[in-house]
């Protein structure tokens, strides 16, 4: 499987991050803390932005960062403080029926592993892959997809009007 | 590298994400496990992007990071409007719906 032009400080780093990604999801979603789960999904999320970095994509890692661990878990942390009088472990955060997640989860994770295997395989990644550069982001957006980009700019729009009125008192 | 390794770790994220749906009642924890989701859905995007040369991948990426951040901004909203009018967040306590 492993021939001798596999990468292997790639695949180190690759499969480091990886088990780091899955234990803090694993942790998002089992810990009894809401303040500690939001902290948990902020390594996921660096750890995605690694990936990235790995997949050739540095704006898209930079935006990560950005969007993500900047703002996305502020506003987080700020909802578990507004919603929450305490910050401490709950005993009752998951439902009654909790357990019948985990066996929908393990079957749809072997229907995608059979399926990516089948269809991926071994297939490898272009060893020579150039790093996409920040004008060549833009000349995408603001060429070709410039439509979905007006159209996510009023989405954005409608989502802060929307935020602000739901949340204000009156 | 392979392209699988990077399609079966985003599996693995996406199938943690749909268990957390599932399994958490509080409101602030189901928003947390969708934008798990979401981010193994843009680690396939770049993945597919690299294995074939091509920067839609990219753009596409970028758009779900920014629907992300709409998504958790009104969600927030919701969930602070659902603490102020009931003092919990359990979305098993909303049942008004159930005939």
């Amino acid at each position: 499987m492993f021939a001798s032009d596999v990468l292997v400080a790639q695949n180190i780093g690759f499969a480091l991050i990886a088990l780091i990604m899955v234990y803090g999801a694993l942790r998002v979603v089992t810990t009894s803390n809401v303040v500690h789960a939001a902290l948990w999904l902020v390594v996921v999320l660096a750890g995605a932005a690694a990936q990235y970095i790995l997949l050739a994509a540095e704006f898209v890692a930079i935006t990560q960062v950005l969007v993500y661990i900047g703002a996305v878990m502020v506003l987080f942390l700020f909802g578990t403080m507004l919603t929450r009088a305490r910050i401490g472990a709950e005993s009752d955060l998951n439902n009654k029926n909790w357990f019948f997640g985990i066996p929908v989860a393990l079957a749809l994770f072997v229907a995608l592993a059979v399926a990516l295997d089948s269809g991926f395989g071994s297939q490898k990644m272009p060893a020579d892959a150039a790093v996409a550069t920040t004008q060549e982001i833009s000349d995408q957006i603001f060429g070709p997809y410039l439509l979905p980009f007006w159209a996510l700019s009023f989405v954005l729009l409608a989502a802060v009007v929307g935020a602000i009125v739901l949340a204000r008192r009156d | 590298m392979f392209v699988n390794q990077f399609l079966i770790l985003a599996a693995v994220l996406f199938c943690i994400g749909v268990y957390g749906v599932i399994a958490r009642k509080n409101a602030v924890l189901v928003l947390m496990s969708i934008e798990l989701i979401l981010n193994s859905v843009n680690i396939n995007l770049l993945a597919f992007s690299m294995r074939n040369g091509s920067l839609d991948g990219h753009t596409f990426a970028l758009y779900i990071i920014a629907i992300a951040a709409a998504e958790v901004g009104v969600g927030l909203a919701m969930v602070l409007l659902m603490y102020r009018n009931r003092r919990s967040i359990d979305l098993d306590e909303l049942s008004e719906m159930k005939g």
